[in-house]
């Protein structure tokens, strides 16, 4: 009886899922935050080419020099630029709210917590799927988030991205997946048009990564929760075996 | 004054406690000389854990306290400050914030254990009551301490919590307003649901737990058989089926405790974010009020009584379909307190009763989850009729109770416990 509810229960749940909203297919970013060089690549690229917009108010540099083994002396050479802000300070942009909303409309939003409120699918989706669009202000528009006022930041690297009709192995929004070629035939395909300093597979890759710091600045104790956790699970494993070992013992004579 | 046949330990410094405060007279009243039935079985750990997981939430919010900033431009930076720059303030808050959804998980399990063995009916009617005090004060407890992280979800869930007060015609308005203290949600209503998250309401639930634990003391522990053990004695007095609570559900209780930390430290490790359940993803942007979230669903534990309300989307009687749905979240909650007088059946336990009983509660059950999965959602049309549908039910398993509990065919009650 009881098995044939939760049965009930099983099948019935599918039909009251959740809709799938709107918005581009999302491709599949998983973090890595044991790849120490990646978190620290990404760390080079956020300040090189987003920190002078968006900030990280909650991280410290002192911390991600920590976390991601980096000597201070590198850190205060290669990754502080501006001025005021030292090595234990948290990584805040130079650029005030109120010329962000001047200059694009919308103040740039602190991505500290970036990969815990959107997900890291998100972020990696998003950075790739800026396209030319010369009806945008920006000269750019974006598959994951349209009408976007940032502007494509990561252009130098990537090339100018456009959208045209061919196939795809990505999944993309609103096409079939042809059985025989196994990939998806669009006209929403974004394909570099005009090369960048980086080879398309490169540039992924350095997205990846810039994701990854992302998600490590997002919580930077999960490393310690995780080898914490270990030891925690165990202890109170034995704990519970010694307790049971006892209980069983207390209880030899109630029957 | 003193009672002079209380008991006394023979010498030493515990006989100078005696002599001055019932020490020895209070551990053998609640422990060791607290006769419980032997055939407590899995649904009766939950209590014990649910005294477990109050202290972690005390202890835990006690060090919160120490580095949380209450007011609307801190309270946000300073929680990211307690997850980065205070040392393990992660794990503190981690245990504090998963110990939440804990703290329903056991409660909801404790409270099902009731209704399946008939734990409220006659005499243990004021043990239900001031369980149910607990609960509804814990879902105070839990609503203003949402609030306090001053992210998105905090803030409009809030905000949507508090807008049910103005339904109430006339006063409604003005009761809001005053709830808040402000027109909108704002940091003066972010330090008083500080205050009261803090000092008032844990007061009243720790006054409250008292008087729970007096008040089974007093009459004794049901059992899964729900026979009263204390009308079969030996010579000496004791319970034939009763065993001291010390040391037997001592030690067996600390292999539930055991293993609820291994499930719960697993959590805290690795999900502590509960799959979006416990820690809601809005909640990582602080809150704006000028910007309201795509879908706004309160904390799971609340989500089968916001069903509720959301499945009246009809007038009735000249009453607006957001009243009546007020008023049915109410009578879903406040229904629970008069259970006792609810149940006409001769038996407590589910195992003796008739299978209107089993199915009742079967369905009673199974409403209140998908109505919890139904608050979570979205609604659309299919849903609302759905969420009617198991609204339906979960009333029908309180009001008709006293029709089929007094009709149905019972089964024998067996003389002593049966394991």
């Amino acid at each position: 009886m009881k098995k044939g509810l939760l049965a009930l229960i099983l099948a019935l749940l599918p039909t009251l899922g959740f809709a799938a909203g709107g918005g581009a297919h999302l491709q599949e970013m998983t973090p890595d935050l044991h790849d120490r060089a990646s978190l620290q690549r990404g760390m080079k690229l956020f300040v090189n080419y987003c920190m002078g917009c968006h900030s990280l108010q909650y991280q410290r540099f002192s911390r991600a020099a920590e976390d991601l083994g980096m000597p201070q002396d590198l850190v205060e050479d290669h990754l502080i630029f501006a001025e005021p802000l030292g090595f234990n300070d948290q990584m805040r942009n130079a650029m005030s709210a109120e010329d962000g909303e001047g200059w694009f409309g919308a103040a740039p939003p602190d991505l500290t917590l970036e990969a815990r409120l959107r997900g890291t699918d998100w972020i990696y989706s998003y950075l790739l799927g800026f396209y030319r669009d010369p009806s945008r202000p920006t000269g750019v528009n974006n598959q994951v988030f349209p009408l976007v006022a940032m502007p494509n930041v990561l252009e130098p690297l990537q090339g100018v991205q456009e959208k045209v009709c061919a196939a795809s192995e990505h999944p993309v929004e609103g096409a079939e997946l042809d059985p025989l070629t196994g990939k998806y035939q669009s006209c929403e395909v974004l394909q570099v048009t005009s090369p960048g300093a980086m080879e398309p597979d490169e540039f992924e890759g350095a997205v990846y990564d810039l994701t990854n710091f992302l998600a490590y600045a997002g919580e930077p104790s999960r490393l310690k929760a995780e080898a914490l956790a270990p030891k925690v699970l165990i202890f109170i494993f034995v704990f519970g075996v010694i307790a049971y070992l006892l209980k069983r013992e207390y209880w030899r004579d109630i029957h | 004054m003193a009672n002079p046949d209380k008991p006394k330990a023979e010498r030493g410094v515990m006989r100078w406690v005696d002599d001055r405060f019932p020490a020895t007279q209070m551990w053998q009243e609640h422990l060791s000389k607290y006769y419980a039935p032997k055939n407590f079985n899995f649904w009766y750990f939950f209590g014990s854990l649910a005294l477990l997981v109050l202290v972690n939430q005390i202890l835990t919010g006690i060090w919160l306290t120490m580095s949380f900033n209450p007011s609307a431009e801190g309270a946000f930076a300073s929680v990211e400050y307690i997850m980065r720059d205070v040392e393990w303030g992660w794990l503190i808050r981690y245990m504090h914030s998963t110990g939440a959804s804990a703290f329903f998980v056991v409660v909801y399990l404790h409270m099902f254990r009731g209704l399946l063995y008939g734990s409220y009916k006659a005499p243990r009617e004021l043990v239900w009551i001031f369980g149910m005090a607990i609960y509804l004060a814990l879902m105070a407890e839990a609503f203003m301490g949402y609030l306090l992280p001053w992210g998105q979800m905090s803030y409009w869930g809030a905000q949507v919590i508090i807008s049910l007060f103005s339904a109430i015609p006339g006063i409604g308005p003005d009761l809001a307003q005053w709830v808040r203290g402000d027109y909108l949600i704002s940091g003066i209503t972010l330090n008083r649901f500080f205050a009261l998250h803090v000092v008032a309401l844990p007061i009243v639930i720790l006054a409250l737990v008292v008087l729970h634990i007096i008040a089974l003391h007093e009459v004794g522990s049901n059992n899964p058989d729900g026979i009263d053990i204390k009308a079969r004695k030996d010579e000496s007095g004791k319970p034939l089926d009763g065993i001291p609570f010390h040391p037997y559900y001592t030690v067996k209780d600390i292999v539930g405790v055991a293993v609820f930390l291994f499930v719960f430290c697993a959590v805290i490790f690795y999900f502590p974010e509960g799959g979006g359940y416990f820690l809601e993803k809005p909640n990582f942007e602080p809150a704006n009020p000028l910007k309201t979230p795509d879908h706004i669903a309160p904390v799971w534990y609340f989500t089968p009584f916001y069903a509720i309300l959301r499945a009246i989307n009809f007038s009735l009687f000249g009453l607006d379909a957001k009243f009546l749905g007020v008023v049915c979240m109410g009578a879903a909650i406040a229904v629970l307190f008069v259970l006792p007088w609810l149940d006409r059946s001769p038996v407590r336990s589910i195992r003796y009763k008739g299978w209107v009983s089993k199915l009742m509660l079967t369905l009673f059950a199974l409403s209140f989850i998908v109505l919890g999965v139904l608050g979570v959602l979205p609604p659309t049309a299919a849903r609302t009729v759905l969420a009617q549908l198991c609204t339906v039910l979960y009333f029908a398993f309180f009001l008709l109770m006293p029709f089929y509990s007094r009709w149905e065919k019972t089964k024998p009650v067996p003389e002593r416990v049966t394991g």
